[in-house]
Formats: C-alpha cells, structure tokens, sequence
C-alpha cells in the first residue's frame, strides 16, 4: 500500500484541483481530504456519504460559577491568557484555551472541570472514482492535527479492508501541526508549486519540512509560464537539492472553467492542461510500479 | 484602528490586499501604518514590503527539564500533562518537546519540586521598517507545529508598541492603522491572528472552492463577532454565486478585482500593484473608506 500526499506550502496553488483529477486517473485507490479546516476536494468528487461521526479531542474547562470565588488563582497560572475574572465573574476564553487543564487543578474551590470537547465531523463517502474519507473541523476550534491523523487512519483502514493499492491524500497549506500530521509516514510528497516569489519562498519551506520528516517529495509547477524566469529559479533550487521535477502545468483559465463545472479537469477537457496532468500522474505511477 | 485581512481558502489573495492597502494608506502622511505579518508558517509579505529588519528574537516557549537528584519518578507530571509530552518510567524521565505547549502544570505540580523550565526555540519575530510602515512579522522553525504561540507573540509585541508610544508625543490627528494578514483556514492560526480586530477583509475569488471556504470564514467571524466585508479577486473568472451570496446575507463587497495578467506576472515578482499603476492606488484608498462606512454602520447598530 502506498500513500502519496499533495501539499504546496503556499496556499491556491492548485492543490485540489490536481489531487482531484489523480483521482479520476489512478485505479484501486481510496482518496482522503486531510484540509481539515476548509476542505475542498468534495466539490470535485461529490461523494455520497455512508457514515458520519463526531470528532472528539481535547478537553475544555467547564466552570461551575456557583462554587466559583473569584479568587483569580486560575487567571494568574494560564499562561495563555485564557481565562479572566471580569466585573466579579470569571470568564473563559475557549478560544484562547489550549486546553492543558491548569486552572482545574489549582482552583483550590474545584470550581473548574474539563471536559471533553467535540470539535469537528468527519465522514466516509462514496464518490464514482473511490472512497473518500473527509472531515470538518469545528469552527474556530483546535486539534486539527489530530483530525488530520483521523482521516489518514480511516483511509488506510479502507484500502486495507478493500485492497486497495494506493492512497491520495488532498493536503493543507502551510508548514505547521496539520502539514506534519499530513506527510509523515507517507511514500511520497508532491509539491504544487507556481513560479512566484511567495511561491518559491513556500516551496522552499516545506521541502525543509519534508526533509526534516524524511519524505521523499517531487514537484509540480503549476502555472509555469506566468513567468519563465523563476519557473528555471524552481528548477535551479530542486536540481541543488536533489528533488524530481515530475511535471510543469499551463496556466489555463480552463482550471476554472472545470472547476466550476464541478469536475476533474481531465474529466472536463483534453486539451494541453489535461494532457499534462495525466502525464504527470503517469509519471508518478511509474515510480512506484 | 485594527484591521485583518483573511480568508478560508489559500491563495486568494490575502497578502496582495494587505499589502497594497498598508501602501496606499501609507501614502498619506496623516496614518501612521503598522504591518503585522500573522501567516507565520508561510510568511510572504516581506516579499513585497522588503522590510529593512532591525531587531530579530528568538520566541521561546518553557519546557520542563528535570532535575535527576531531586526527581522521585512518582509519574505525577506525566499524569497530569495533557499534552502526553512527559513519561515517566521506573528510573527515568522522558520529555518530547515536541508535543510540550508550554503550560507549566507539570512544573507547578512536582511533589518534590525536581522541574525547572528552559526556553525552547520554536520561532523568531522579526521588526523593521519599510518606508514609513512599521512592519513586525514571524516564522515558525521547520519542523514546529505551534503557530498560535507565534502569532500571539507578534500581537503582544504591537500592542507593548503601541502603549509606550502613548506615552510619547504622537499628534491626536495621526489616524494609527493595524493592518494584520492572516494565515488560511478557519482554525486555531486564524483566530489568534484576527481575534481583536475592528474590522475583517475576507479576501475570495468567485469559484466554488472560493465561496465555500468564504461561508466557513464568516462563520469564524460571526463568532468571534467581528464586523467584516469581502474583497472579490479575480471577480471575472468564475461565476456569480459569491456574490450573490454577499447579496443574500447582507454583505458588503468593499472591493472588486479583475484577473489581470499585467498584475499576475507582477504579483511573481514580489512587485505591489500600487506602485505598477497609480490608478489602483485611489482604489486601495476607496477600499478604506467603504471599511469605515460598513465600521461606522456596524457600530452605529449596536
């Protein structure tokens, strides 16, 4: 079983839009949207849902304002600025609260219990190309990283089950608790990037993270022909560091044009875009098989 | 006055709106602009800023080192730590720093007081300037997860800036401006970066992905009851469902920008459309007023 995992750093390079028409080329395969936060890919595949759970992480402090005396103990330990004895009452700030539980156990009246926190949904589907496994993450809540491992797990407890060879992963953005959670342990990263200098300077950062994990990774350039001079910038810094340039992508307005469609652009179009695109998923299989 | 610039999908063009709109402000002597870069695991802006830095600091978060004389593997700090950042076995300690927030529960709690707590670099924080607008920003250390501590940590230095110069001699007549860009998503990052705000820019573009994650970051900002409008990039390459959307639900378009290849070759570049063509400029600075118009309005409600 292999797991590939597309990520770019940068976000709006193109992440989903090209994980989406992996999953209309690839065969045998289970797909999981680990952008818990606002998670796309089902746009493109319109899964029917089979099963829906609630996601629990965390615990939250529940505070029982009868026993409470406002001493204040609990303001003066968070050392997250969460909680706040205003106008004789104490509040908290869950947002701010990560949760670490603190307040309850100084709170010399035992005013404070934690509880244990449903901050997201997540979902197993069936969609025409494949099982999806997606999740919601609960609006402004925490623990995405844990959720991230949620679905990566359900997925690769459906290629198990079913025998499936191959699992796509749609990954977020960025270079923090979710990205890690997302690439670690994988076979292979690939790395949607576009020539521009926030671009570049994201790629450039998410490969070190890939590094640190020991992820093999490859790179797409989406949109390489915007501007030519830092597409070759891209291909300097992945020759230096060793990395596989698996395929370069036109900027095309039919992206958009499928996307709003609904649909995979290989499934909406065979013009050069689409051409590149499932070359480049050639490309990939041919690494693995 | 705070403003934050967001939204729920990557790459909408955030940075790009942030950045102009601290440009053209900037242009008028009257506004003092302070620029802080919240996307702290894919910092951009200073791309196009091109701050001069002046101080760099290290941010820390405390993690506990335990003291082996004193430490009588009673496995009281693992127990308590939420974080499973802390195990203890018959004759050892082990802490994964890693997963440590930082919370001090384990120090506090110690029966014989053996944990003492050293700094842990997870970040810098960087100040400089460019040109007239102060500009504070952060990075997140590859391999880090906690982006939030960061993050609170450029808000905390804004706003120890902000009160010592109340103390000094600043004119009344000066309008300060925060302006704050944000990282994507709807999570933790998002928060801490926008919560405080007088008013958020929700920066989409008018594709199925750009409205869905649109209607998820409005959910964050109805929460955190923040006031906010919509910034419509790229407003001619998709469909009319976002703003038939704003329509819908009563909210404001502060701004709307074609797809231009001119601005997109510049964009890759690190080059702010400001300075291309001076006509967007006087956009920018509309951009502004329709935020105090929609401000005043909000507040004027309540």
């Amino acid at each position: 079983m292999k797991e590939i995992v597309i990520i770019s750093g940068k976000g709006g390079t193109g992440k989903t839009v090209i994980t989406a028409s992996m999953a209309a080329l690839a065969k045998n395969k289970v797909m999981g949207d680990c952008d818990v936060d606002a998670s796309n890919l089902y746009l493109l595949l319109h899964p029917k849902v089979k099963e829906k759970h609630d996601f629990y992480a965390g615990l939250l402090p529940g505070m029982d304002l009868t026993k409470c005396n406002q001493c204040g103990l609990c303001q003066e330990v968070c050392r997250f600025d969460a909680i706040e004895v205003f106008q004789g009452q104490t509040v908290i700030d869950s947002v701010s609260c990560e949760g670490c539980g603190l307040c309850a156990l100084v709170c010399p009246q035992q005013a404070i219990q934690m509880k244990e926190n449903q901050c997201g949904e997540w979902y197993i589907s069936e969609t025409k190309y494949g099982p999806l496994v997606y999740a919601r993450l609960g609006i402004a809540e925490e623990n995405s990283g844990k959720l991230v491992s949620l679905v990566r797990q359900k997925a690769q407890e459906i290629a198990r089950k079913k025998n499936l060879e191959l699992i796509i992963i749609d990954g977020p953005p960025g270079i923090g608790c979710p990205l890690i959670a997302s690439i670690s342990g994988a076979n292979l990263a690939v790395v949607v990037t576009e020539p521009t200098l926030s671009g570049i300077h994201d790629l450039e950062r998410v490969i070190k993270v890939t590094q640190h994990f020991g992820v093999k990774s490859v790179v797409i350039i989406n949109k390489f022909d915007l501007n030519l001079e830092n597409s070759s910038r891209i291909e300097e810094f992945c020759g230096q560091n060793s990395i596989l340039i698996i395929g370069k992508i036109h900027f095309d307005n039919i992206i958009t044009e499928a996307l709003i469609k609904g649909l995979p652009v290989v499934e909406y179009s065979d013009n050069t875009v689409a051409k590149e695109i499932t070359y480049i998923w050639q490309k990939i299989f041919k690494k693995f098989y | 006055m705070i403003i934050s610039v967001a939204s729920g999908k990557g790459g909408t063009g955030k940075t790009t709106i942030a950045v102009n709109l601290a440009l053209a402000l900037a242009g008028d002597q009257e506004n003092i602009i302070h620029f802080l870069d919240c996307d702290v695991e894919e910092p951009n802006a200073h791309l196009f800023l091109k701050p001069l830095i002046k101080k760099r600091e290290s941010i820390e978060i405390p993690i506990p080192k335990i003291d082996g004389q004193k430490c009588n593997y009673c496995g009281r700090c693992a127990q308590i730590c939420v974080y499973n950042a802390i195990a203890v076995t018959k004759h050892k300690v082990l802490v994964f720093p890693g997963l440590c927030h930082g919370c001090g529960a384990c120090t506090l709690f110690c029966p014989p007081k053996a944990i003492k707590e050293e700094g842990r670099e997870i970040g810098i924080l960087e100040e400089g300037k460019s040109g007239s607008i102060s500009f504070i920003g952060g990075r997140l250390n590859v391999g880090e997860a906690m982006a939030p501590t960061i993050i609170r940590k450029i808000k905390k230095k804004s706003i120890e800036k902000h009160k010592s110069r109340k103390n000094e001699d600043v004119k009344i007549r000066n309008q300060e401006i925060i302006l704050i860009d944000a990282p994507p998503g709807t999570s933790c990052p998002v928060i801490e970066s926008v919560k405080g705000s007088n008013y958020t820019i929700l920066v989409t573009e008018p594709t199925p992905f750009g409205l869905h994650d649109l209607i998820l970051a409005v959910e964050v900002l109805q929460k955190l009851q923040i006031p906010y409008g919509v910034v419509l990039n790229k407003c001619d390459i998709g469909n009319h469902q976002v703003e038939e959307y704003c329509k819908e639900n009563d909210i404001p378009i502060l701004l709307s920008l074609p797809l231009d290849k001119e601005i997109a070759i510049a964009y890759s570049k690190g080059i702010p459309i400001v300075s291309l063509d001076h006509s967007y400029k006087q956009k920018f600075v509309q951009l502004f007023q329709n935020i105090i118009k929609q401000f005043k309005i909000v507040y004027n409600r309540s």
